[in-house]
């Protein structure tokens, strides 16, 4: 398309029907992701919507625990840091720590085992220092995450460290 | 790019079927236009095959139903155009239908050999009206609830057994969250899967008898008579059919998106001004006609044995109009589909601005 006929009589039947259907080629093609973008993007995002969802909630920096602070000594406190189960444990020499509950191997939910003072995953038999969250044995890569607690009358504040 | 072609050539034999769709022919008359009728149709199952997989990814049939519903359409991102895709794919699917069940008809295009065409084609639409039926229930707002109420009441009127069968597809005596649970049953399981094999029939008679042609068209010399190609000249039209027709679609989801209700009370009445969805006003309307001349449900009875008996001999014309071109039958057979068509018409017009 870039000739233009009637500035260049010369030109030959045989090219002008070549670039014509390269034209349609490129004109048809191109209609037909326009179409794929605006039918797919759409289904994209209503197929995505519990993952936004999800990932905003994530983006939380702390939660409060109403009356987790009565947690006993050497209990434990599952609870929820945004979508992610996540565990508070109150160790016998009176330290607060919280958890990411997730096992940095393959995902499974950890427990916390409080006769071997231990964090343990039962998928892959992972084990996690139950003080720093560090990976002490078995197939975890990385230690367990780490939030920040805060303890106060009534309540307990876990946020992102 | 030869190469794939090769490849897959060589075990797929494309360019056998390229040839065998090149050779296949498609008439060209005056009346062409009607023949695009049931790719359009096709098309709109399609979508409704897709939407309704979508839908059914977040929509939880039973107690849940409503807030499902309910947070489809305001929660979820783009869930209203989803739904809305569904909803308006199903009616143009049935109006597309319906234009080419009568374009079939007055072509005269149910004759010997394509009476099973026209068989498969009118189980076809009874199944799409269940469709409609069985998915109009499910979102279990009040009008939903209240027509699926009005519907099943049809069932009831049989003699003898109507009773158990409106009282087994509701699940109940009356419509509940039971009954949203079974029609979604039908809806997306029992009847896709009648529905598919019955389609896939139907096409591959159109495939083995070709397109039929009016009476006028065959009056033509066969030397005359102007076709096309089907590959690619035909399926190029049938595309860009498809293409207006997914562009009306798009468009009327986006900008008239279906309204959801308040969520049906059991004990509430039944909402002023319920009606059901358009492809069932025709019948609606003629019920209530005769229900004011015969009242009671003798009337109602009387109704619904006429459109039965409607539909039989609808379903049996290929055995009255047999092939006598021009002939007595065949132009009686024409005035008695224009006379259901005008039934159909005037009562559902009826039906929206009088009743």
């Amino acid at each position: 398309m870039s000739k233009n006929p009637s500035n260049n009589p010369s030109i030959e039947p045989v090219e002008d029907e070549i670039s014509r259907a390269s034209f349609i080629k490129v004109t048809v093609g191109g209609m037909c992701l326009a179409y794929a973008a605006a039918i797919g993007y759409p289904v994209y995002r209503y197929l995505n919507s519990p993952v936004a969802r999800e990932a905003a909630m994530s983006a939380v920096t702390d939660v409060a625990l109403p009356g987790a602070d009565k947690l006993p000594l050497g209990g434990v406190l599952l609870f929820k840091f945004g979508p992610y189960p996540s565990m508070l444990i109150h160790h016998k020499d009176d330290s607060w720590v919280a958890f990411d509950s997730v096992c940095t191997h393959l995902g499974c939910t950890v427990q916390y085992h409080p006769e071997q003072d231990k964090i343990v995953c039962a998928c892959h038999g992972g084990q996690y220092d139950s003080h720093t969250g560090a990976n002490v044995s078995g197939p975890p890569p990385k230690p367990l995450t780490k939030f920040n607690v805060k303890v106060a009358t009534g309540t307990v504040t876990v946020t992102r460290a | 790019m030869s190469k794939i072609y090769d490849y897959l050539d060589e075990r797929l034999s494309i360019t056998e079927l390229r040839k065998f769709g090149e050779k296949k022919t498609v008439p060209l008359h005056k009346y062409s236009f009607w023949y695009y009728w049931g790719g359009i149709s096709l098309l709109c199952f399609l979508i409704q095959l897709i939407t309704g997989i979508l839908l059914m990814i977040y929509y939880k049939p039973g107690p849940d139903a409503y807030n499902s519903v309910r947070a489809i359409t305001y929660d979820v991102d783009f869930g209203w155009l989803v739904r809305s895709a569904h909803s308006w794919s199903a009616t143009i699917f049935l109006l597309s239908v319906f234009v080419h069940m009568f374009s079939v008809y007055f072509m005269k295009a149910y004759k010997k050999p394509r009476e099973f065409g026209w068989w498969s084609g009118m189980a076809l639409l009874i199944l799409g009206l269940l469709f409609g039926f069985s998915g109009y229930l499910l979102p279990m707002d009040e009008l939903s609830f209240t027509a699926t109420k009005v519907g099943l009441a049809i069932p009831e009127n049989i003699p003898v057994v109507g009773h158990a069968i409106a009282n087994l597809m509701r699940g109940g005596l009356e419509v509940s969250e039971i009954t949203v649970q079974r029609f979604f049953a039908w809806h997306a399981v029992v009847l896709p899967l009648l529905y598919l094999p019955l389609l896939m029939f139907h096409l591959f008679l159109v495939q083995k008898h070709g397109n039929a042609i009016p009476e006028s068209e065959e009056a033509v010399p066969v030397a005359q008579r102007k076709t096309i190609p089907f590959f690619p000249n035909f399926l190029l039209k049938d595309l860009a059919m498809w293409l207006f027709t997914l562009n009306v679609v798009a468009v009327m989801a986006s900008l008239f998106p279906p309204d959801l209700g308040k969520m049906a009370d059991p004990l509430g009445p039944a909402p002023v001004g319920v009606h059901p969805e358009w492809y069932f006003m025709s019948s609606f309307e003629t019920l209530k006609l005769i229900g004011r001349v015969i009242t009671g449900t003798i009337g109602e009875a009387v109704g619904i044995t006429i459109f039965t008996l409607g539909m039989v001999l609808w379903c049996l014309i290929p055995f009255y109009d047999v092939n006598t071109p021009g002939g007595l039958k065949g132009k009686r057979a024409t005035y008695f589909g224009l006379f259901c068509l005008g039934v159909l018409l005037v009562t559902t017009l009826l039906g929206y601005f009088v009743g």
